[in-house]
Formats: structure tokens, sequence, C-alpha cells
């Protein structure tokens, strides 16, 4: 032993750069709504300012469900098509709360402290704590499959049980609880958190949310039992011969990563005020797929990076192209995947641009014969 | 060297099929002994380690360790109770540093592996033993590449380098020294036989190399199409007819 190692120190092992950039984002958007204020001269809850917080309270929102799944996927090398049902869960059982159960608990009783009526706080807290066990069941679900299912067996798996779950909300039979195809509208939220009367809130909300999650899922891929679930994705064979039991960070693995959705999906319930079919969709995944390939996989802040530029270029691409625009998006984003395979920010640490290679593989697509 | 029994193998046999790789062998380990392994390709040694370790369930017979039936235990609770072992084929996390491959192992038996919101790397020790075994099998200076990058030689040593992390009481080598050129096998010998000596454990050593199997084992067990053929000290097994027929002549014999 000649020098003390300190994997602090190390590249490898930890990215400091990550940090910076984050805090600088941070607070770039935490001015953002005040500076659209003052170029553009509208208030704050009108016009483009508003306007614009809506497009970034998405990006929020959608920046958390695709971290979710790069925490399954990236980190623990677990490929399910059907994490939406995470998310989707997490909206539905926010909506059906909210609107079925709320109302008469709010009319029924009047939970005071003093002379401040808290009564909405706490059907809030309750509500939030059903999503998150009803996320922890979703992802102990899928971890069950995942037991004896490996690779194709196991995503298909994923998106069958995903499937079944989507069938479930559009059933008719639970018409007068689910609304079925049109979903749940009109979910009536507390005032302070109404996405119209007071977008900046939700702004706040939906920013602080993804900053948090953003630095618990940080902690947690380099935590002892997060260190562990990347060598699952790594080497299952080896992780079990040195003592690990692979189910169980499996399981670990899909809880979190079902709860951050679960609790994005929550939030995107109450941004829409509504839960319909498409949240809990195939569609929903590949959109987190999408996100995550494109900002780069098992980086976390990739999928931001991703949720980022989905965001704006479906803004963007639709004034553009019109309908058409998801066709120009496919081939940018077969282009992406060619000339980036480890998406933008796995390529911007690898300081290696794969332009040559990228060549190789469309004509090599191209001229592949059968 | 004690008499007393760490491992026992009791009329195991595994089956693919038709194919029987391994054949009612019955087989003692005894303690702080380094007991070799050998026999022609397809002899079914690596069938073997995989009954012993758990990695495959047994057709017929029984897995005792220090006395305990453990035949039906997975392989991450035999790691538990003190059994490590290497792959002839190398099986290490590739695209993690060589530090974080043995430190996954150090890890392992330690309390912290639910620690889901404190730094990994603030287990100094961990790291600690991760540093000592890199030093022990030459890896020092390789910290920080990652695994995949290494050439082959070094690969077998991380391969040995994860199983030591475990700190088990019975290792098992198989093939340690597969694929690696002449002038690497010194070095390698000499790890396996400081490790093992070093804190008294016991060892089985799968092996090709006889001259190696020859100069660091006290007991060869010599398989054949599944069954044992024959079992000894070195220098019986070198006098065996039976073995010199079906195995070891052209090997052995080049030496001599
Ligand atoms: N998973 C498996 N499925 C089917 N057959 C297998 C399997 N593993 C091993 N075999 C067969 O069992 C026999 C014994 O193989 P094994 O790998 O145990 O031999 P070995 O003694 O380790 O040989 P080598 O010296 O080449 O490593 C061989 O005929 C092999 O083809
Ligand atoms: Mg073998």
């Amino acid at each position: 032993m000649t020098e003390n190692i300190n994997p602090k120190k190390n590249r490898f092992l930890t990215n400091f750069q990550d940090e910076r950039i984050i805090l600088v984002f941070l607070v770039l958007l935490i001015a953002f709504p005040f500076v659209m204020n003052l170029i553009t001269g509208t208030g704050l809850n009108e016009g483009v300012t508003k306007f614009w917080q809506g497009q970034f309270i998405v990006f929020f929102i959608m920046a958390v469900f695709a971290m979710s799944y790069d925490l399954l996927m990236g980190y623990g090398g677990i490929l399910s098509f059907g994490h939406a049902a995470s998310f989707g869960g997490g909206a539905y059982t926010f909506a059906l709360l909210m609107k079925h159960w709320a109302p008469n608990f709010m009319s029924n009783y009047r939970i005071m402290v003093g002379s401040i009526n808290i009564t909405e706080a706490i059907v809030l807290i309750f509500v939030f704590l059903a999503v998150l066990l009803i996320s922890i069941l979703i992802g102990l679900l899928f971890s069950a499959t995942s037991v004896r299912l490996k690779g194709a067996y196991f995503a298909m798996l994923t998106l069958a049980l995903g499937s079944a779950l989507y069938i479930l909300v559009k059933a008719t039979d639970f018409h007068q609880w689910t609304g079925a195809d049109e979903g749940l509208h009109g979910v009536p939220v507390p005032l302070w958190l109404n996405p119209t009367q007071n977008r900046l809130t939700i702004y706040f909300i939906s920013l602080i949310f993804m900053f948090v999650c953003y630095m618990v899922m940080k902690r947690m891929v380099n935590s002892p039992t997060g260190r562990v679930i990347i060598a699952n994705r790594e080497n299952e064979d080896r992780m079990r011969m040195i003592g690990y039991n692979p189910v169980v960070y499996r399981t670990i693995a899909f809880v979190s990563s079902s709860i951050f959705a679960g609790l994005a999906g929550a939030l995107y319930s109450i941004w829409n005020t509504s839960a319909s079919p498409t949240m809990i969709s195939a569609v929903m995944t590949i959109n987190a797929l999408i996100m995550t390939i494109l900002g780069g996989i098992g980086t976390l802040i990739g999928p931001i990076l991703g949720a980022a530029i989905m965001q704006t270029i479906s803004q963007f691409f639709y004034t553009w192209f019109g309908a058409r625009w998801p066709l120009v998006f496919g081939i940018l984003f077969i282009l992406i995947v060619m000339f980036l395979p480890y998406g933008i920010v796995g390529t911007w640490r690898l300081k290696r641009l794969d332009v040559k290679n990228g060549w190789k593989r469309i004509t090599g697509m191209l001229s592949r014969k059968e | 060297m004690t008499q007393e029994t760490i491992l026992e193998a009791r009329n195991l046999s595994k089956a693919f099929g038709g194919l029987v790789a391994v054949d009612n062998v019955n087989i003692q380990i005894r303690k702080e002994t380094m007991h070799a392994i050998i026999g022609p390709n397809g002899a079914g040694k690596t069938t073997l380690f995989n009954l012993l370790s758990g990695v495959m369930p047994v057709t017929q017979g029984r897995v005792l360790f220090k006395g305990e039936d453990i035949t039906s235990l997975p392989p991450h609770k035999r790691a538990h109770l003190g059994i490590g072992r290497s792959y002839q084929i190398t099986n290490i996390f590739p695209n993690l540093s060589v530090l974080e491959n043995i430190r996954l192992a150090a890890q392992a038996k330690g309390k912290d592996n639910f620690k889901l919101f404190s730094k990994a790397d603030d287990f100094q020790q961990y790291i600690d033993k991760s540093v000592e075994v890199i030093d022990t099998v030459g890896l020092s200076g390789r910290e920080f590449f990652l695994a995949r990058d290494l050439p082959h030689g070094e690969k077998r040593k991380l391969e040995l380098g994860i199983m030591l992390a475990c700190d088990p009481e019975l290792l098992l080598f198989d093939e340690p020294t597969a694929g690696m050129s002449s002038e690497q096998v010194p070095e390698l010998i000499n790890i396996i036989r400081k490790v093992v000596q070093q804190k008294s454990r016991t060892a089985i050593l799968v092996e090709h190399r006889m001259d190696m199997v020859m100069s660091i084992s006290d007991v060869i067990t010599v398989m054949n199409q599944g069954r044992v053929l024959a079992e000894g000290s070195p220098h019986e097994i070198a006098k065996n007819e039976q073995v010199q027929i079906a195995y070891l002549g052209d090997l052995y014999g080049e030496l001599t």
C-alpha cells in the first residue's frame, strides 16, 4: 500500500460537474418566471409568462418520470415496458381519491388546530400517502415478475402487466369511478394548488420536486445499496456469488423507481386536474425511454436533459411541421441514437463523438440484406 | 493440516439431459488443505464447482459444509457461510472500476448493504480492505481502470481479488491460470499459495497445469467422465497407472 486511495477524488466514481451544472440551472429556473415577467411585461399569472411556466412544469414532472426510468433501466439494468403503470397509478390514485373521497370527507369532517382548518392539508397528506402506497405495491408487483423471468420474456411480461392496468382504467364497468376512456376530469384540487389560478405555486413545487428527486436519486445510486443495484446490472451471477441476493436488490430498484414515478404521476394529475388512460399507456413508457436514451442512460442528468428536449421539440416541431412532427422527430431520434449511442450526456462525458461509427451504422443498416 | 472435513460431497450427481456430467461423486475436503481436482476437458470439474457453489441444482446427492447440509442453499447464502469461488471464464463487473469490483465484494458481508442514503465511498473500511486485496493480487496502480479495459492476465487477478475480498474460508479456484501465458503463471501461483496459507484457508483448485498442481497441492482428486478416478497425494497420483493411462501420461510425462 503505497498511497492512500481516495475514490472521492476520482472521476470514475463521482462527477462533481453534475452538481455544479444543476445548481446553475436551478438558479436560472427560479429566476425564469420573473425574468420573463420583466422582459415581456406580462404579469406572472398571464400571457406568455404563464404559458411558459406551464411548459416548464410539464418538463419538470416528465424529468422525474424519466429519471425514475433511468434508475430502473440505466442503473438497475432492468428494461420494463410497464413503467407507466407507476406514473399512471400515481395519477389515478390521486385523481380518484380527490374526486370521489376528499369532497365527501371534507363536507363531513372538519379538523381544526386552534382556529385554523387543516382538513384540506390532512386530506392532501393522506392522498399522497395513498399514492406512495400504491406506487410501492406496483413496484412490488413488477419485481415479483422479475424473480423468474429474464430478458425478453421479462420485458414482455412488464408490457402485459402495464397493458392490463391500462385496460382496467379504460374498462366501462368502472365508468362511474374512472371515467373509462375519457378518464377523470375536473379533479378538485385545493385553490392554492390550482394550476390556472396559482400557476407560479405549481411551477415552484414541480421545480423543487425535480431538484429534490434528482438529489435523492443521485444519492441513492452512490449508496452502498445503489452500488449493488448497479452490480446487478453488470453481472448478476457474480453478484450472487459474492453474497448478494439479486431479487432483494431488484425489488429495491423497482420499488424506489416506482415511488418517484408515482409521485410524478400524482403531480401531473394536479397539473392537469385530471387523470387519463394515456398516462398509464405504453406510449408514456416509451416517452420515458426516449427521454432517457436521448439524454444518456445511467446518468440521471441525461433524462432531465432528454425531458427538456422532448418538451421543446414537441412545442416547436408542432408549429414547424404540423401534424407530421412525430415523423420528423422519429428521424431525428434515429440519427441521435446512431451518432450519439450514449446519449447527449453520455457522449459529453466520454468526450468523443461517434460520427464515423454513426455513418457505418447507417450504411450497415441500409445495406443489410435478408 | 488437520483431519477435520470442511466440505463434503456425498453421491453427488448432475445430469444434463442424458449426459451425466457429474456421476456419483464422493469427495471430502479436509480443512487447511490445498485440494486439487484434475481431469481432462469435459471431466465435469466446473460442473462439480457449480454444484458446490450452488449455481446449479443437484440431480442427486448432498453437499455438506462443516457438517451442515447446504444442498439446497442458494449461492449468496453459501457465500455468507464462507464459500468463495472464482471462475474459469472471467466473470467480473466489466463497466466498473477495479476498486469498485473488489469493494462490492468487500461490502457484501458487512452490515451496510441496506443503507440507501449514505455514500458508499464513505465506508472507509471496505475501501481499506479492497486496497489490501488489490495489493495482494498485484493490481496496485490499476484501481481506477475499468475492469473491461484490463489485459487478460490482470482480469484473472481481478477474478481472484473479487473472491478474496469476500474473505472466504473455503476457496474454489476454477483454473485460475486459464488463458495466461507461462510467464504470468508463477506470479499467480505465488498469490494463490500466499492467500491460502496466510489465513489458514482451505482451497479446492481445478487446474490443467500439472507442474503447478504437483507443487502446491496436498491432495489430488482425478476426475474422468464425471467420476472420481483416483485420489491421493501428488506423489501417489503421479505413480498411479490408471491415472497415467486416462490422463496424466502425456501431460506429466512431458514434464519429467
Ligand atoms: N449447462 C450445461 N448444459 C449442458 N451440458 C453441460 C453444461 N455444463 C457443462 N456441460 C457438459 O458437461 C460436461 C462437463 O463439463 P465441465 O465444464 O464440467 O467440464 P470441465 O471438467 O470443467 O472441463 P474443462 O477442463 O474443459 O473446463 C461436458 O460434456 C459439458 O459439455
Ligand atoms: Mg471447467
